[in-house]
């Protein structure tokens, strides 16, 4: 088991389904005998305000935020949320990111435009660097919104954390009769290369 | 067992486990899943409050009948039931009685940061602060057992980070066997008079210097030496910080905040070179340290604003910060009003009238943003009305028809009924909007004494508001869809007008209302776009399902588009469009 906190940031725009990955992730560190804590702000999520869950795990985990710069992994459900917390990771960082734009009020209302070129913005800063169509991929398990689990399957290729718990994980969050649909998503974005 | 849960879930785990029968709290941020999970244990018996001072009277009727009773609620629900919990400290309790708050330091989702452990120690009541999910649970089953043993209300002081923050959490049976709630009198300890009031007040003295003298050897204060070069007196959330940046120096964590281990601070403080107090908000435990003689340095370092983070603490001790990406410059994602919720054409008419407009909070409060920008004011739950008839008050006769107070349902029941009682009563000529949309939507859609069911999701006696209203001395009282924009606006325009007090009910409920009966979405919209010239009216609203789409030719030439998959169908954009460029798919 690795010693050392694997510090996880999932970002997103409220509504997104980002608090059950994150608690997916966390229980998954539990059951491979992690300490495991997260937290985010729940406040506005349900507003469609930008979302940031923090989940860290190792032997012994103390703050429950991961500290500015430390982040190991960003796994970013949109692109512009992805692109404003690339301030969290350490440098060297990876990124797992959904191929996704949710437009912001400004952009709706026809005031702003929606910044062109993140995929690349973030590709020079972090190489190891992983893009998925998370949306497409989950409608091809059977759901698009599965989509989170594609993703999570993707992310779940970085970390510690053996295929059997992230499976027992699913089955205790995920409502039964999602459950096979969520599986294929898990898989698909687990095999993704 | 072990489980992942949130510091809310654990004190509902730890009030159950101390054999709590009794939980009562009025929701807010970032307190209200506490309540939210004492419903999973039958034996507690939970409701929500219309606000905080009731709710806390309810917890210590149930302590005076001798049982175990929870009251929970944020920072600023403290100033609402501050009156009970002075007096509360000099009755003491019964079955023990805890009283936990949650505090929000940074403001995630409050009017104030104001810093919670000042009123323990104002009130004269014992405080404990958790700093983790494990230590939320034991620390309010000890909490149960210090109130009955000091005779005290004790205080449970959580924060965002806590109670929003998950972690690993060893599951506890229910203890059993504590005495059977009957009725006893007692009125020497529990009528406040002044005579009575003066025997206890001495007693509440002494109990706080015992438990001090006491809380030296109880384990939740902790002396844990390391390099002794630095010492670090600290608690809550802040412990976890300081073991994260600074993990060689010695600490001395408090698990009780309220009244302070004197002895053992003394004792601390002479096995370190130098002695800092890491605390976020006030330097509640500085000052103290400092009183004592103690020479500590705290707010030289760590601002009295905000909440603590890692990288915040690293700089205060001029510790090296990695290094990180630079902060993109990116368009901002506030928070909106859900398509299709019912308060938007009221801001939108309100804008349209030019209204100066007392506000209050609740998801009403998000009026106050662009495009919509009809809020003036927002002070505190309960104000919009007072602070209307007080504008009405000094501003000419032209200007009082411009005032408007807007305040929502739960809102209005928390702390409106007063308000408006005095515009009646002064003869105030403002005009009042009730928006009632059948919920306290802001905090998570909890339900209040005028939606129809309680916490448990029993029916229940659903208020009459106009009645209400009526009884208070209220003429005119309106009713109108709030999704029609023009009926709105004409009513709106009517009731300003008037020289008299009148109120405005609004009749639509929350879209997100969780019984599906209540809500019903209409046929989805769309963008005829051969009709759609461009002319942007629809975007004056600021519906999330209603996009802008540029030309794409450099011009500022476009047009709108209808998200399907977001838009309800409540056709406030419809009314807007002069070129019927809008309607149902
Ligand atoms: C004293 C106090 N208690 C609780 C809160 C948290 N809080 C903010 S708004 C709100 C309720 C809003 O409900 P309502 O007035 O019905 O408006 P809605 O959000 O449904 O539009 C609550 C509980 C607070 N800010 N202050």
């Amino acid at each position: 088991m690795n010693e050392q906190i694997t510090n996880v940031l999932l970002v997103g725009v409220g509504g997104q389904g980002i608090l059950l990955a994150s608690e997916i992730l966390s229980e998954a560190a539990m059951l491979a005998g992690y300490d495991v804590k997260k937290s985010e702000i729940h406040g506005m999520s349900q507003r469609g305000g930008s979302v940031v869950s923090h989940v860290r795990y190792g032997k012994q985990v103390f703050s429950p935020i991961v500290p500015e710069g430390e982040g190991d992994i960003l796994f970013g459900f949109e692109l512009m949320e992805t692109c404003r917390s690339l301030p969290l990771l350490k440098p060297g960082g990876t990124v797992v990111a959904n191929d996704l734009k949710i437009s912001p009020p400004s952009v709706l209302m026809g005031q702003e435009l929606y910044p062109e070129g993140l995929v690349e913005r973030i590709k020079a800063r972090f190489p190891d660097f992983l893009l998925l169509d998370g949306q497409q991929m989950a409608g091809s398990a059977g759901n698009v919104r599965a989509a989170n689990t594609v993703l999570l399957g993707a992310v779940s290729r970085k970390l510690d954390i053996a295929e059997q718990h992230w499976m027992k994980a699913l089955e205790k969050m995920v409502p039964s009769k999602a459950l096979d649909v969520n599986r294929k998503a898990f898989q698909l974005g687990r095999d993704y290369k | 067992m072990k489980e992942i849960l949130s510091g809310n879930e654990a004190i509902a785990r730890g009030a159950f486990e101390a054999g709590c029968l009794v939980a009562c709290a009025y929701p807010g941020t970032p307190s209200t899943e506490i309540l939210e999970n004492t419903i999973r244990y039958k034996e507690i018996n939970s409701s929500w409050a219309p606000n905080e001072k009731v709710a806390l009277e309810v917890a210590i009727g149930a302590s005076f009948g001798g049982g175990r009773a929870l009251c929970t609620m944020k920072h600023v629900g403290v100033n609402v039931a501050a009156d009970p919990l002075f007096t509360l400290a000099y009755t003491g309790v019964r079955g023990g009685l805890v009283l936990v708050v949650a505090d929000d330091p940074e403001m995630h989702s409050s009017q104030n940061e104001q810093d919670s452990r000042n009123y323990a120690r104002f009130a004269k009541v014992p405080m404990l602060e958790p700093s983790d999910s494990q230590e939320c649970k034991e620390f309010t089953r000890l909490a149960f057992e210090l109130s009955e043993q000091y005779d005290m209300p004790v205080m449970l002081r959580s924060c965002t980070r806590i109670s929003h923050g998950k972690s690993i959490v060893d599951l506890g049976e229910r203890v059993t066997g504590l005495p059977l709630p009957k009725l006893e009198k007692n009125p020497a300890k529990l009528v406040m008079l002044p005579g009575n009031a003066r025997v206890r007040h001495p007693l509440v003295e002494a109990s706080l210097q015992k438990l001090s003298a006491d809380a030296s050897s109880m384990v939740i204060n902790r002396s844990e030496l390391r390099d002794s070069s630095i010492g670090i007196i600290t608690s809550g959330v802040c412990y976890q910080y300081v073991r994260e940046v600074m993990p060689n120096a010695s600490t001395l964590k408090l698990g009780m905040v309220n009244p302070l281990p004197y002895e053992l601070i003394r004792e601390f403080a002479s096995q370190v070179d130098k002695l800092y107090i890491v605390e976020e908000l006030d330097p509640f435990i500085e000052q103290q340290v400092r009183a004592m003689g103690i020479n500590a340095i705290g707010k030289e370092l760590i601002s009295l604003c905000g909440e603590l983070t890692p990288g915040r603490l690293r700089s205060a001790f001029g510790l090296p910060q990695p290094e990180a990406a630079p902060a993109e410059k990116l368009p901002g994602r506030p928070p909106n009003m859900c398509p299709g919720c019912p308060h938007r054409g009221v801001f939108f008419a309100l804008n349209q009238l030019k209204a100066y407009v007392t506000g209050d909070i609740g998801c009403y409060t998000l009026g106050f943003m662009p495009p919509l920008s009809a809020m003036d004011t927002c002070v505190c739950m309960g104000a919009s009305i007072g602070m209307a008839t007080g504008v009405t008050k000094v501003v000419s006769a032209e200007e009082k028809k411009k005032v408007v107070a807007v305040i929502g349902d739960s809102t209005f029941l928390h702390t409106g009924i007063n308000g408006l009682m005095d515009m009646v009563y002064n003869n105030s000529p403002a005009t009042v909007v009730i928006l009632d949309n059948s919920i306290t939507a802001m905090t998570g859609r909890q339900d209040n004494p005028a939606s129809g069911f309680t916490l448990m999701d029993d029916p229940a006696n659903a208020i009459n508001i106009p009645l209400l209203c009526k009884s208070l001395g209220v003429k005119n009282i309106r009713i109108v869809n709030p999704l029609d924009l023009e009926e709105t606006r004409r009513v709106l325009a009517e009731e300003m007008e008037r020289p008299e007090t009148s109120v405005i009910i609004t009749n639509k409920p929350c879209v997100l209302i969780k019984r599906d009966d209540v809500f019903q979405k209409g046929p989805v919209y769309a963008v005829d776009s051969e009709k759609c010239t461009g002319c942007r009216a629809c975007l004056k609203i600021g519906c999330p399902a209603i996009e802008w789409r540029p030309a794409g030719d450099g011009s500022k030439k476009g047009k709108a588009y209808i998200d399907p998959l977001l838009c309800t169908g409540c056709d406030v954009c419809r009314q807007l469009c002069k070129f019927d460029a809008i309607g149902s798919r």
